[in-house]
Formats: structure tokens, sequence, C-alpha cells
């Protein structure tokens, strides 16, 4: 837990996600239509592939691969200059290659985010979903080594 | 439909105030100065105003510059959004409103005072998270350094691009900023070696790959073409403008389309260039919106100066440099070595080059392409010589 770090506002609309992840699941909103069926993250109310309003939540793998990243030196918010220099990813599920997330590398589930060494990082290596509990009502997802 | 816009309006004054790390001015009083010295500039009295167009990030509104300034009974006023990829759109806004009658004398601005360290929007930290933030900023990727560095690796390891190209785009402003009195670098010269030297910031981002933080304020005058005909100044006619928001973007962080190295510049180019007389071959000066360095090998893409993946390329060879580059960006210093005003201060310089005045002039530029911010909803404007 970083304290004072910014938090996501768990709403009507991601509150599925979040709830999801106390539980240790990953999931991601899908179009409900049976012709479409489309993954789309971040949230929204409406599939911009058929404009339909119905969808649902599934439970993904967690594997995915590294998309980018950087590593973040000062000057930072205070919850994070403790930590810097640290890495911050961006991860393409294998599900959808448009499924991207931002997220940390941790060396191992609920590690900090600075002990991946960020030279050792490259881009398209595999990872795996961990959780690193933020708040009573949310926990990150977050990433391992899953060579 | 014909296209209203082509030479048929023009920049016919602008207007600055000091830029420096801190000024002791309001930005309402900044606003105010330039504007003044916009419109003496010009030559037109603040009663003949009657067009107004300035960015959602102004922190007064209109009714404000109006009292202070005594303008006309204003007909027309519009804003637009998203930072600092607003500033030719402000511009094209007034320049619309004038080609299309709902005024004869418009005003756009931009004031922001962002010297000092406590003002930067990233560090205000709050309640918790909505919007695009929330799907980021809990991680750490916190600034908008950070948001473009993301990219800005993901396009040196799909092309090759390297920070020696980030390098040709920070030692070419910076050259240009020594040659401007009115640029906070002027007497600051760079080297390579001080560049790759430089404390990293948001890797593969080091220092100098970021613009500065300033106080300061521009403004500009537009009116018809006919009727800059008679003012004071030589015009930098409106030959194209262009604003862009392209499928499925998400400002900043655009990393959930299908190819996010295509951002809005590409959907912007589009427009700017559909009614065009000329071609990017042509263009012979630009200023280009630079934030961060890796915006100018992404928006010379963008805008069609080369292909894709080779803005990095585009940039060796001193091409982007002043007198001898092939294409000179950048010839005040913009956003990383005179000021960064959101880009406004990038619109008076294509000014002056039209008008044969800057301190970096470039023999022969009868036309020039001006940029606003790429990674944001943007905007560009194409300016000629009558």
């Amino acid at each position: 837990m970083i304290e004072d770090a910014p938090l996501p506002e768990v709403d009507a609309l991601t509150a599925p996600f979040w709830e999801a992840t106390l539980r240790g699941e990953l999931v991601m909103q899908r179009c409900a239509v049976e012709t479409c069926r489309r993954w789309r993250f971040p949230p929204r109310p409406m599939c911009p592939w058929c404009q339909s309003m119905q969808s649902g939540w599934e439970q993904v793998s967690g594997r995915a691969a590294v998309w980018s990243f950087i590593v973040a030196h000062p000057p930072l918010l205070p919850a994070f200059s403790a930590m810097a220099p640290y890495p911050v990813v961006v991860v393409t599920l294998d599900e959808d290659p448009n499924l991207r997330m931002v997220g940390n590398l941790l060396a191992r589930h609920d590690g900090p985010i600075n002990e991946v060494d960020p030279a050792t990082i490259t881009i398209g290596e595999r990872v795996r979903v961990v959780f690193r509990r933020a708040a009573s009502d949310l926990a990150l997802p977050s990433w391992v080594r899953d060579p | 439909m014909p296209n209203l816009l082509k030479d048929t309006t023009a920049i016919a004054g602008i207007g600055q105030t000091a830029f420096a790390k801190s000024l002791p001015m309001t930005e309402l009083e900044m606003a105010c100065v330039a504007i003044k010295a916009a419109l003496a500039d010009a030559g037109v009295a603040p009663a003949e105003v009657d067009g107004l167009a300035s960015y959602t990030l102004e922190p007064f509104v209109e009714v404000e510059v109006g009292r202070n300034l005594g303008l006309g009974d204003v007909t027309f006023f519009s804003q637009v959004g998203y930072g600092g990829g607003a500033g030719c759109g402000v511009v094209g806004h007034a320049a619309m409103a004038v080609a299309s009658g709902q005024a004869n004398v418009a005003v756009a601005w931009r004031s922001r005072k962002r010297g000092a360290a406590t003002s930067r929007p990233w560090a205000q930290v709050g309640e918790r998270l909505t919007g695009a933030g929330q799907w980021s900023r809990p991680w750490g990727l916190l600034r908008p350094v950070d948001e473009i560095a993301m990219l800005a690796r993901r396009y040196m390891h799909e092309y090759g691009a390297t920070r020696d190209h980030l390098a040709n785009v920070a030692l070419a402003s910076r050259a240009h900023a020594n040659r401007n009195p009115a640029a906070l670098m002027y007497d600051k010269p760079m080297t390579r070696e001080q560049y790759h030297a430089s404390r990293w910031v948001s890797e593969p981002l080091c220092l100098f790959d970021n613009c500065l933080e300033t106080d300061g304020a521009v403004a500009c005058v537009v009116v018809s073409a006919e009727r800059a005909a008679d003012l004071r100044q030589p015009p930098a006619l409106i030959h194209a403008f262009g604003q862009g928001l392209n499928q499925q973007h998400q400002t900043m962080t655009n990393y959930h389309r299908d190819d996010p190295l295509l951002g809005p510049a590409w959907a912007c180019s589009k427009a700017l260039w559909r009614y065009a007389d000329f071609q990017p071959a042509d263009v012979k000066v630009a200023q280009i919106y630079d934030a961060f360095s890796p915006l100018i090998p992404l928006s010379l893409e963008g805008y069609g100066f080369c292909k894709r993946g080779e803005g990095g390329d585009f940039t060796n060879d001193g091409r982007l440099e002043w007198p001898d580059g092939a294409l000179p960006v950048n010839t005040s210093g913009a956003g990383m070595s005179e000021a960064y005003v959101h880009g406004f201060n990038l619109i008076a310089e294509g000014v002056r080059q039209m008008r044969g005045t800057s301190t970096s002039q470039v023999d022969g530029a009868d036309t020039c392409l001006v940029t606003s911010g790429e990674g944001v909803p943007t905007s560009a404007l194409l300016l000629r010589r009558p």
C-alpha cells in the first residue's frame, strides 16, 4: 500500500471491475450482443462497434505482454517520491490486442513497485496479473513475470 | 461546399508579455497586456473587437477581458478544450467567425501562469480520481511527461528512433532561442553532451526533452484579408485550418486504440490539407508543438512531412535547424527554449516568419505550418504570405 497515492473512484460503471479485484479476478467489460461480443477498456456505457448499451463483465486469463514502459524519476507526488526511480508498464492482454492496461511490474506478489530492475524489462516479455490491495474497496491489478 | 476559410482571413496583429519563470501579474492582467499589444500592433481600436476565442483552461471568462480592455459589443465568443491542443483551434474559430460574418475583428489569446512548481495540475491531489486518470495515476503514471514517455518508448521500439533524434529536436530549438532575445534560454547555449548528461525525468525522456514552465501571455488579432491589407502590418493569411480528434482517442494516455501511435495529428492533417493549394514539401518553415521532444517526429509523420516511422531520421543532418535545414522547426525556440504558453507563442512566431521579422528568418519562407498539442485533440494552421 502506498500512503496517500491517488486512487480511482468506484462508481456504478466501474464497480464490477473493482469488486472482482477483491476476489483476485481480472474482469473486462464485453459487449453482450451475440453478433458483436467485442471487449472494451476502459469501461464505458456504449459499445463503439455496435452502439449497444448491453454489456457484461467476464473474467480474462490475466496473461499479458509488456507493450511499453517508463521509469519515473522526481519530481513526483510525495506518495511516489520515496519509491523513485520506479517503472510503470502498459501491458496488452492475451484476449484482445486492444485491451491494454497501465500497471506496475512487481518482483513478487505484493512486492514494492520499485523492486524490478528497469534495465531488465523488455517490450514483449510475458507477465501475469496479481493484485495489490490499495484500499478497503479495491486492489490494483499489477503484474509479475511469467516466462 | 466551397471552403470559406481559404485566404479570406488574416492574422493582422500579435502581442505578448515578457516571458519569465515568474511575472508579477495575474493571468487576467497578462491577457489584457498581450491583447492590448496585439491590437496596437494591428492598429485596431479595442472598441472594434466583436469576436473572442480562448482556451477552456483560461481561469476567467470573456466578460472580464471585455470589461478591462473596453471592447465593443461582442457578437461571437468561443472556447476550445484540451489544453495545448487548443491553440490553432482558437485562432481557427476566430477566423471562421470572421469568414462567416459573425464578427469583424476577433481576438484569440492564451495567458498562463505555470512557472511556480505548486501550480502544476498533476501535483494537486484531491478526492478519488474520475476520468481517464483513474486508469493510470494509481500506478504512478502521474505526469504528462510520463504519459508521453510511454508512447515514446513504444515509438522508439517500433521504428528504431533514438535519443539522438530527440536531441536533434532539443538542440535545434535551443539554437534558435539563442538568437531570440525574448526567449528564456536566449543566453543559455546547449551541447549534445549536455543533453545526454542531463537527468532523467521519465525514461526514455530526460530534462531537455521537456518544455519550460513559464508565466506569459500571447494574443493575436484576426480580420478579413481585405481589411488586413489596409492595416499596419504585413498580413499572415490563414490559408487552411484543421482540428483533429481521432477515432477511439483517449487524451494523453492514448494506449487503448488499435494503433496508439496514430495520434490526433493524423486526423487534423486530413482537414488541414484538404483545401490547401500546396503540399508539405512546399512548406519551408514549421512551428510544431513541443511540450515534449517526441511530439516533433510524431507530428512530422502525422502532417505528411515524411512516412510513418521516418520522423526520427527526418531530424538528422541539421534538417530542423536555421538557416540551412530543409525545414527549420520552432524558429523562436518554442516551448522547449522560448516559453511554454501552451503553444500560442508558436502562432506568433509563424506570423513573424510570414512578415519576415523572425530572429531566425527563413529565406523565401512564404508558407508556414503551425501545430498545436499532439497527444490530445488538436488543431493546426497553414499561414501564407499574400
